[in-house]
């Protein structure tokens, strides 16, 4: 059986290269996509401790997790939408009307 | 044990629920000239319903309702009236500044709604699920209304950049959930402060507190998590500022006390560490980056930050006390915060026509009354006696003093004085003469909500500052529901609190 460490392991790289992608891509989809990596990479985590610790709620929030996550998602591409329908671009070095 | 039915304890949240769900079923059927402000008054009434549900949870026995989710005592109680007064003067502020046509109204009043939803849930939830939720709902609402102007060039960057970064710090939050899970077996709150309590301490919870600390950062806009605050601000329309620049963060900062004081009182010496340093940096960067704004929404952005750092030095007391103080100033700046954007939104409009400092200029001989409650919040924001701004500072720095928080009140107070040059800046360029040659600010006439609005803003930030009392027994009773005042576990760790000392 595979310990669950390595679950735990995969699932902390998991939200670091979601972490990091946010952080370097610069496409605005991309970006988004970086973001459910990360909320994928805590379900993992989830259900890993689930399983350790017999309890049937770590699976139950998953499910809560995906439900907001695809609420967050129809959200979300409707402002990118709204971005790319005043701006013409996705790229977000170009959305920097306003600044510090 | 637990006598009240369990919909009792979630009335504010139905009521605000079915009022939003009836103004977004009678805006698909209405025609499309027909005026949406009757939806607006709805709203309005529905608000002062939950409000009037809220004040009632007082005299309810505390308790919990299904199966342990929920919980209402005074502390929810106390957060659940601040977010219904909130949202009704926003309410009120819409009701004046938006346009009657071209504008969705009652998709927006709908959202408003939803979204309060979510920031009362919040307060009482103490099911790390619900919390979860909440938040959610709270925030996917505050992000379409951030966006809500989306033909302007500024509506749509500026939901972009609150979504984005907004889900960035949930995914944090959710590690953290995950992590505590991991340690204790549990979601709930109180099941999870047994174990704990029980348990040696590992070194998941500290790693997960810091997670969800990243998360609730993000939300109360403190540094160094505060960078999206200012844009958004800007971008947004300003009776939408006015309310996400108070009830989610009051919200956050419910959890946040509930977290830290109820859930994690063993790693005092940790969290205060990590909240002493955010609220330093907050008051410093917010006050000094406000210096140099020329826009008046950015300048207020910046100060939100340096008042959620105020608030957080309230953290630095271990006991009770602090989460007194840090209720009690959530009310002081919400009443004088939601006042300034009240006056903002009718001066700016709600297409910011009036945006820089300099626009404002003459603004008080223009209207006098609008000049008035002007320099009014602006006074309560600095600080200055006989205002709610005043005694909220007052509570905070008193409670950090009695922790022994000496430099952080030092921080703070040296902080107060900075802010007031960039207050008092916008305050005499609204009392500046208009210069000849140039076109007078044009200012919309009167309207009933907005009168209404700042009736209720100045109505209670003045009490806040000349009889703060009975809000103050409030705060204190509402904190003794989350850490009883003789609790021993927490009184042990007074000592090492500064790193800075």
């Amino acid at each position: 059986m595979v310990p669950i460490a390595y679950y735990l392991v995969l699932s902390a790289l998991l939200f670091s290269i979601g972490a990091g992608a946010f952080l370097i891509k610069r496409n605005i989809i991309t970006v988004f996509m970086s973001i459910e990596l990360m909320l994928n990479a805590v379900n993992l985590s989830f259900v890993a401790f689930a399983y350790q610790w017999h309890a049937i709620r770590g699976q139950i929030f998953v499910f809560f997790v995906m439900v907001v996550a695809a609420a967050e998602a129809a959200v979300g591409l409707a402002i990118i939408i709204a971005v790319y329908r005043t701006r013409n671009t996705l790229n977000v070095d170009q959305i920097d009307l306003m600044k510090l | 044990m637990n006598q009240v039915p369990d919909i009792l304890r979630i009335l504010p949240e139905v009521i605000l629920t079915l009022a939003g769900v009836a103004v977004m079923m009678i805006e698909a059927v209405l025609h499309q000239n027909t005026s949406r402000r009757p939806l607006g008054w709805l709203a309005v009434g529905s608000v002062a319903a939950a409000f009037w549900a809220s004040m009632a949870q007082f005299q309810m026995a505390p308790g919990t309702g299904f199966h342990g989710v929920v919980q209402t005592d005074s502390f929810s109680a106390f957060f659940h009236v601040l977010i219904c007064g909130i949202v009704l003067v926003c309410c009120l502020i819409a009701l004046d500044c938006m346009p009657e046509r071209g504008e969705n109204m009652g998709e927006f009043f709908a959202l408003v709604l939803f979204g309060a939803v979510g920031m009362v849930l919040m307060s009482s939830a103490v099911e790390l699920l619900l919390v979860f939720i909440a938040l959610e709902i709270s925030s996917i609402s505050t992000y379409i209304l951030a966006g809500f102007r989306k033909h302007s060039v500024k509506g749509p960057e500026s939901s972009l950049k609150y979504f984005l970064l907004g889900s960035f710090a949930t995914a944090f939050f959710l590690y953290g959930v995950a992590l505590v899970f991991g340690a204790t077996g549990t979601t709930n709150i109180r099941e999870i402060a047994a174990t704990l309590a029980t348990t040696p301490m590992p070194a998941f919870p500290v790693i997960a507190l810091a997670m969800m600390l990243i998360g609730i950062g993000f939300k109360v806009s403190a540094a160094p998590f505060q960078v999206w605050t200012p844009d958004v601000y800007e971008g947004a329309p300003s009776p939408v500022v006015a309310l996400m620049s108070t009830a989610p963060k009051a919200a956050a900062f419910a959890v946040l006390l509930r977290l830290t004081y109820a859930v994690f009182p063993l790693l005092h010496v940790q969290w205060s560490s990590l909240l002493w340093l955010m609220a330093a940096l907050s008051m410093t960067v917010g006050n000094l980056a406000a210096l140099r704004q020329q826009n008046v929404k950015r300048m207020l952005a910046y100060s939100s930050i340096a008042h959620a750092g105020y608030l957080l030095v309230a953290f630095s007391a271990p006991s009770s006390e602090g989460i007194a103080a840090a209720s009690f100033y959530a009310v002081a700046y919400a009443a004088m915060n939601v006042g300034i954007f009240a006056v903002v939104s009718h001066v700016g409009g709600y297409d910011d026509h009036l945006n820089s400092i300099s626009d404002y200029r003459g603004v008080a001989y223009r209207s006098p009354l609008m000049g008035a409650v002007l320099a009014f919040f602006l006074i309560s924001l600095i600080g200055i006696p006989f205002t709610g701004g005043f005694f909220g500072k007052f509570y905070v720095f008193a409670a950090a003093l009695h922790a022994g928080a000496i430099w952080l009140a030092i921080i703070g107070l040296l902080n107060s004085g900075i802010a007031a040059y960039y207050y008092l800046r916008l305050l005499t360029t609204v009392y500046t003469r208009h210069a000849e040659d140039s076109a007078e600010p044009n200012i919309a006439p009167l309207s009933i909500p907005i009168v209404l609005a700042l009736l209720l803003t100045v109505g209670s930030t003045l009490v806040l500052g000349i009889m703060p009392g009975r809000v103050l027994y409030a705060a204190r009773w509402a904190a003794s529901s989350v850490v009883p005042p003789t609790a021993a576990p927490t009184e042990i760790v007074v000592a090492p609190l500064q790193p800075a000392r």
